[in-house]
């Protein structure tokens, strides 16, 4: 196709010495004006930059969504008593498309483009073990939101923290007891095919175990299956319990087709939250999840028993008493993974104080502040209840809720202790040079 | 469970996915056919029927059969106008250059992809069946509805091949897809005919959206993985033939259904792609495509 109008034809485009020379003058004007001169006194009155590296597309677009919301909230909550240091807090948004080599470009833009303080915000394990290098590299706190027990294994590195949901591992065995007290003994395990999956496929044995159940099956299926009636044969026939964790957007279908399934005639359900996260369990077709069993981070429904703190966060993020976004009955919140956002802003502002943090230079020193940390107490900064942290493996530990499905909503009949879920620290980050 | 009802069940699995995978193809194997342009939107015009069925059956209240009949009118309708606007605004200025119409339908996937997010959100949603009943087997249940999608598709499929076997519309179809300059010279209207063929190939993909969409919920990334089954199925089915792509879509729809069920999904996916490398080098026109002229 030739080119008509000449878009590409560089001899057309006329830059004289003169403009080139106006141009430069007036660019150095600007510099030179009085409101340019705002921010370089020093970083005290510039506001401190947190790099979110959100799931704004790919299959963890739901969750960013909430993510977004939550963390807007907690930014304007910490903004409007004054900052953090004094100073206004921003978040400077960066897509990752739930794609882990995306993750680490994302890191390394925060990183040396934007040069923000710290990055922070990640759902997805894929992502998180993907981008970490990248943090490391660039010796850039990463606080994540992720759940899984990839930062408490210790196998990634000094500048990544989880300081706002507790890990895979610990919920499992703090929930072991009353899933072998409370539903049965024969396990069949059905979990997605890549690394958050893995934590439950390698952590629930054991911890089962530990309480005379055994699971019986494991059925891995891929992230990105649309149809999954074909993998319920697997499911034994003595299975007492089905314990199912899944995510991404085909989640309600998975539900749905294990109804179609089994009917009425179901073994007992345990499941994640994540396997409806976003979804509304009033649904067609999730009837029969009646009288279900869940876990659930921070309850979606309000309970009887919220404290202050709970429903001051509640109104913060703009959820209505159904888990729903005020306004919206249909748009369902992801109420048991987003909390972990706004606890850890606070965590970081928290760090930020302890550490005196005044620019990229004291990146360091946060690192260590964050480290010393060791209890978080429940009130408006935590509230989804207390939690105590392992400076060691960059991890913290709160309470689990589980709850029933009863006339479609979901009611919190058991909460575990912080105790539950301690375990044994694999390694130790603090021995790893900065 | 036993080998056979485990079998039974793959092979259910199997036909569902075949039918709505054979109507989808279908689509793009005319487009590929008669216009000799790969149309890599296809799946996006997938996604759109199903966005657009979500909408018309929320926006209808009353029974659920009443907003899906709405919807499975109403939605290829308008993903067939998207078609038509989309083929007559960029296809026709390129002159259907097979390169650039490559380049110029992956630009339409991230525009119509990145609409649905942004105007529809990242929510998978879902529509209700028309009507819920649940077969109840000795072993299992099954969904009554997916057995419904079958026996839709296929008529479908029957009335296509009618329309393309029987009518003046078909036999213009078919001689622009033997000759085009020929046919241009019996006076037949080739640029109208590509525009039908495009907008039709949407609809069918957009009708095989609204039939499934009751079971696996209307999300806008929903469009890759039927594009890249289609494809496989149209390559092994041979360009343009009819018979070629319901064959291929019962064959890798059973073999995945089947092959995943008592191994694993993984292998099926291997196995579909390795019978598209053997096709392509044993029989590069497909199965029962006619050889290069």
């Amino acid at each position: 196709m030739a080119d008509k109008n000449g878009f590409f034809d560089l001899s057309k485009t006329t830059l004289s010495r003169r403009t080139a020379l106006k141009g430069l003058a007036a660019g150095a004007g600007l510099a030179l004006a009085p409101g340019f001169v705002r921010y370089s006194q020093a970083q005290s009155s510039a506001p401190i930059k947190i790099g979110f590296q959100l799931h704004r597309t790919g299959i963890g677009a739901a969750y960013g969504r909430w993510y977004d919301k939550t963390s807007a909230a907690a930014v304007k909550a910490i903004n409007d008593a004054g900052g953090i240091n004094g100073r206004k807090v921003e978040l400077v948004i960066e897509d990752d498309g739930t794609d882990p080599a995306r993750g680490a470009e994302v890191v390394g833009k925060f990183a040396t483009q934007h040069k923000t303080d710290i990055v922070f915000g990640t759902l997805f394990s894929h992502v998180v073990i993907g981008s970490a290098p990248a943090a490391g590299e660039n010796k850039i706190p990463y606080f994540v939101v992720s759940e899984g027990h990839h930062v408490a294994s210790t196998k990634l590195n000094r500048y990544v923290f989880q300081p706002g949901i507790t890990d895979v591992k610990s919920q499992i065995q703090s929930m072991a007891p009353w899933i072998a007290a409370n539903a049965g003994k024969k396990v069949t395990q059905i979990f997605p095919d890549f690394a958050f999956g893995y934590d439950h496929r390698d952590y629930l044995p054991p911890a089962l175990k530990a309480q005379g159940a055994d699971v019986i099956a494991q059925i891995a299926i891929p992230p990105t299956e649309s149809s999954f009636t074909k993998y319920f044969p697997q499911i034994p026939a003595e299975t007492e319990v089905i314990y199912h964790v899944m995510v991404g957007p085909a989640v309600l279908t998975f539900v749905k087709e294990l109804g179609e399934f089994y009917g009425s005639q179901r073994p007992q359900l345990f499941g994640f939250m994540d396997s409806l996260e976003a979804v509304d369990i009033n649904s067609p077709g999730l009837e029969f999840l009646d009288g279900s069993h869940f876990w659930e981070g921070s309850p979606r429904y309000a309970q009887a028993d919220d404290s202050a703190a709970q429903k001051a966060y509640r109104a913060a993020v703009g959820i209505d008493d159904n888990g729903a976004a005020v306004g919206d009955p249909k748009d369902i919140s992801t109420a048991s993974h987003m909390f972990g956002c706004w606890e850890t802003l606070y965590v970081v502002k928290k760090a930020m104080e302890d550490a005196g943090y005044k620019g990229p230079e004291d990146r360091a020193k946060l690192v260590e502040a964050t480290e010393a940390l060791k209890e978080f107490a429940e009130g408006p900064e935590h509230p989804q209840g207390p939690k105590s942290f392992n400076g060691k493996i960059h991890q913290c530990f709160g309470i689990q809720n589980i709850s029933k499905v009863e006339g479609g909503k979901l009611k919190v009949v058991h909460k575990t202790k912080i105790e539950d879920g301690l375990y044994e620290p694999e390694g130790d980050y603090t021995t790893q040079a900065l | 469970m036993h080998f056979g009802p485990h079998l039974l069940l793959a092979a259910l699995e199997g036909l569902v996915t075949s039918a709505v995978l054979a109507l989808t193809a279908l689509g793009l194997s005319l487009v590929f056919g008669v216009m000799r342009i790969v149309n890599v939107a296809h799946g996006e015009f997938f996604m759109l029927g199903a966005v657009l069925a979500w909408a018309v059956s929320t926006a209808i209240s009353g029974h659920p059969a009443i907003g899906f009949v709405a919807a499975l009118v109403i939605a290829p309708l308008l993903v067939g106008l998207v078609a038509f606007l989309a083929e007559w605004l960029v296809l026709r200025r390129l002159s259907y250059n097979p390169e650039s119409t490559i380049v110029a339908t992956i630009g339409m996937l991230y525009i119509i992809q990145q609409l649905a997010l942004t105007f529809y959100g990242p929510e998978a949603r879902p529509v209700e069946p028309p009507f819920s009943y649940r077969i109840l087997l000795p072993w299992f249940g099954y969904s009554g509805y997916k057995l419904s999608v079958v026996a839709a598709s296929a008529l479908l499929l029957v009335l296509t091949w009618l329309v393309l076997t029987r009518t003046k519309i078909g036999m213009i179809m078919r001689a622009t897809q033997y000759d085009r300059e020929t046919a241009q010279a019996f006076g037949i209207p080739v640029e109208r005919v590509y525009a039908g063929v495009f907008a039709i190939g949407a609809m069918l993909a957009a009708i095989a959206a609204v039939l499934i969409v009751p079971i696996s919920q209307a999300h806008y990334l929903m469009g890759q993985d039927p594009l890249l089954l289609s494809f496989i199925v149209v390559i092994i089915g041979g360009l343009g033939s009819l018979r070629g792509t319901v064959v291929a879509a019962v064959l890798i729809g059973l073999s995945d259904g089947i092959i995943s069920v008592f191994f694993s999904p993984t292998l099926a996916k291997i196995i579909a792609t390795l019978v598209v490398a053997m096709v392509l080098v044993f029989r590069p026109q497909g199965l029962f495509g006619s050889a290069q002229r």
